[in-house]
C-alpha cells in the first residue's frame, strides 16, 4: 500500500493558520494575438467562482478552455482584463512536479522555506519532519531522478503546503501519473487535506477526480470559459469511487460538460 | 578502447611507412624518433610546456569569468543582450593571426597578451550554452518561485544559476580545444617560450621530430584538462546526466 499518513504530533506553525478564500467576480482574460493577424484569444469571459476558507472546489472542463488562466489569476501571477479577483496568497502545484533535479527530496520540499528566509537547518527539519508523515521516510536525500513519479509529487505536495500558502491551487496535478498511482494518489491527498485543510482550487480534466477530491465541482464552458453548472458533492468522507452518490454526479459532470 | 587500437595500427602504418619509404626525418619523423625527441629533450619540452600550460589554464579561467559575468548580464537585461551579442558573434570574426600580432606589439612578449588570446577564443564558446542554459530554465518554475514570493535575486540563486552550470562546464570543455590553437598562434606571433615558440624554433633548426614532440604534448594536455573536466561534471554536477529528465 502507498502511504499511511500519520497525524504530525506538532504540526508546524504554518498548518495552523486560518485559512483562506477565494472570490472571482465577472473576471475577463484576454491574451493578445499570438502572432500578427492570428485573432486575440480570450480566456476567460465573465467567470465567477469562489471558495470558503477549507473548500476543495474542483474546476473541470474541455482542455485548452482557460483552466490554468484562472490559476494564475488565483494565484496573482497576472490580472484580469475586467472584474475583480479576490484571494488569499496562493501557492500552485503544476502537473509537472517541478523539482529542482541538484536538490535532494528534504531541499526541494524546503524550497519554499527557504524563499522565506528560514534558515537551512530548520527548513530541512520542517521539510524532513512533513516527508516522513507522507511516507517518504528514508528518501529525503534522494535526488528527484531516484524517485517515482509518485513520490515526486508527493515532495511537490510537501513544498506547496510548507509554503504556508493557505490557498492552494492544484493544476492537474495527477495527470502526468499512470492510472493507478493516479488513483493512490488521489487517495492520498483526500488523506492529506482531511489532516492539513487548505481552501483548494483544483482544475483538472478528469471529471472522476474532481467528484472523489472536491466539496464543490464547477463545470467550465469550451473557450471563453465560463462556469456552465456547479454540482456540490454532500458525500462524508472517506469516500468510495463505487459509492452510487458519486457516480451518478460524475454522470451528471459529463452531461454538463457535453452541454 | 576501439580508439586505442586505431590509433595503434595507424602509428603503425606511420613507423612502416617512414621506415621502409626512406623518407627523410626532417620531413616526416618516425614516431620512434618522435619519442626519441620526447626523452632526449625532456627539460627543453617541460619548461617550454608549463609556459604553454600556463597560458591555456589561465587564458581558460579568465574567459569562464568573464563569460559567465557576460551571460548573467545579458540574461538579467534585454538591453545588454541586444547591445552585447551582436558584438560578442562579431568579435569572433576578428583573425586571431591579425590581432595577435598587434597584442604583442602593444603589451610585449610576456604573458599578458597570450592571456588576452586565448581568452578571446574561449570566450565565445562559454557565454553560448551559458546562456542558453540560463534561457531554458522552464518558465513554470519562475513562476513557481514567484507564488513563493521569491525575489528575482533568489530565483536567480536558487533556481536559474544551478541550472546554467552544466552549460557553463559544457563552454568550458569546448575552450579547451580552441585554447590550446589560440595559445599557439600567440606565441607564434612573438614570444620567447612555449611549445609553440619551441615548434616554430625547431623546423628551421631541422628538428622536426622535436616540433611532433611538442606537438604530441600539446595534444595530450589538452586531451586531460578535457577529461579532468568532465570528471569535475561528473562529480559536481551528477543530476545533470541522468536518463529520466525532470530537467528545470
Amino acid at each position: 500500500m502507498l502511504t499511511r499518513i500519520r497525524v504530525p504530533e506538532t504540526a508546524p506553525t504554518e498548518m495552523q493558520t486560518e485559512l483562506g478564500s477565494v472570490t472571482l467576480r465577472d473576471v475577463r482574460k484576454t491574451f493578445p494575438a499570438a502572432r500578427r493577424g492570428a485573432e486575440p484569444v480570450t480566456a476567460l469571459a465573465d467567470l465567477s467562482l469562489d471558495a470558503v476558507p477549507g473548500e476543495i472546489v474542483a474546476v473541470v472542463g474541455p482542455s485548452g478552455c482557460g483552466k490554468t488562466t484562472l490559476l494564475e489569476l488565483v494565484c496573482g501571477l497576472i490580472a484580469p482584463d475586467a472584474g475583480t479577483v479576490g484571494a488569499a496568497p496562493a501557492a500552485l502545484m503544476a502537473q509537472r512536479d517541478l523539482l529542482l533535479p541538484w536538490c535532494s527530496a528534504v531541499d526541494n520540499a524546503a524550497l519554499a522555506l527557504r524563499v522565506a528566509g528560514v534558515g537551512r537547518e530548520r527548513a530541512r527539519a520542517q521539510a524532513g519532519a512533513l516527508l516522513r508523515d507522507f511516507g517518504l521516510d528514508g528518501f529525503s536525500q534522494a535526488r528527484p531522478h531516484e524517485l517515482s513519479g509518485g513520490m515526486r509529487q508527493r515532495v511537490a505536495f510537501a513544498r506547496t503546503l510548507l509554503s504556508g500558502r493557505t490557498v492552494l491551487c492544484l493544476d492537474e496535478p495527477f495527470a502526468a501519473l499512470d492510472a493507478l498511482t493516479r488513483q493512490e494518489m488521489q487517495d492520498w491527498l483526500a488523506g492529506a487535506l482531511a489532516i492539513a485543510p487548505r481552501t483548494v482550487v483544483l482544475v483538472t480534466h478528469d471529471v472522476e477526480e474532481a467528484i472523489v477530491l472536491a466539496d464543490r465541482v464547477a463545470v467550465l464552458s469550451p473557450r471563453p470559459a465560463r462556469v456552465v453548472a456547479t454540482l456540490d458533492v454532500d458525500v462524508p468522507r472517506p469516500r468510495r469511487r463505487s459509492d452510487a452518490r458519486l457516480v451518478a454526479l460524475r454522470e451528471r459532470a459529463l452531461q454538463e460538460l457535453r452541454g | 578502447m576501439i580508439a586505442a587500437v586505431l590509433l595503434l595500427a595507424l602509428v603503425g602504418v606511420w613507423e612502416a611507412y617512414a621506415q621502409l619509404s626512406g623518407v627523410e626525418d626532417i620531413v616526416l619523423p618516425a614516431p620512434s624518433a618522435i619519442l626519441t625527441a620526447l626523452v632526449d629533450d625532456r627539460a627543453l619540452l617541460w619548461s617550454n610546456f608549463t609556459v604553454t600550460a600556463a597560458e591555456m589554464g589561465l587564458g581558460i579561467l579568465a574567459a569562464v569569468v568573464l563569460g559567465l559575468a557576460c551571460a548573467v548580464a545579458i540574461h538579467f537585461s534585454s538591453v545588454l543582450r541586444r547591445a552585447l551579442y551582436p558584438l560578442f558573434v562579431s568579435s569572433q570574426t576578428i583573425p586571431v593571426v591579425l590581432v595577435a600580432p598587434l597584442l604583442i606589439a602593444w603589451w610585449g612578449f610576456g604573458l599578458g597578451p597570450k592571456l588576452a588570446i586565448v581568452a578571446l577564443v574561449c570566450f565565445f564558446p562559454i557565454v553560448v550554452p551559458t546562456l542558453d542554459a540560463l534561457d531554458r530554465v522552464d518558465p513554470d518554475l519562475r513562476k513557481l518561485m514567484r507564488t513563493f514570493g521569491a525575489s528575482r535575486w533568489q530565483t536567480f540563486r536558487m533556481v536559474e544559476a544551478p541550472a546554467a552550470l552544466p552549460g557553463l562546464l559544457t563552454g568550458a570543455k569546448l575552450s579547451v580545444a580552441v585554447a590550446a590553437i589560440g595559445a599557439t598562434f600567440a606565441e607564434l606571433a612573438g614570444s620567447d617560450a612555449g611549445l609553440g615558440n619551441l615548434m616554430m624554433k625547431a623546423i628551421p633548426q631541422f628538428e622536426t621530430a622535436r616540433a611532433f614532440a611538442a606537438v604530441l604534448i600539446l595534444s595530450v594536455f589538452a586531451v586531460a584538462l578535457f577529461g579532468l573536466l568532465a570528471l569535475v561534471e561528473k562529480r559536481v554536477l551528477p543530476w545533470a546526466h541522468q536518463p529520466r529528465g525532470t530537467a528545470p
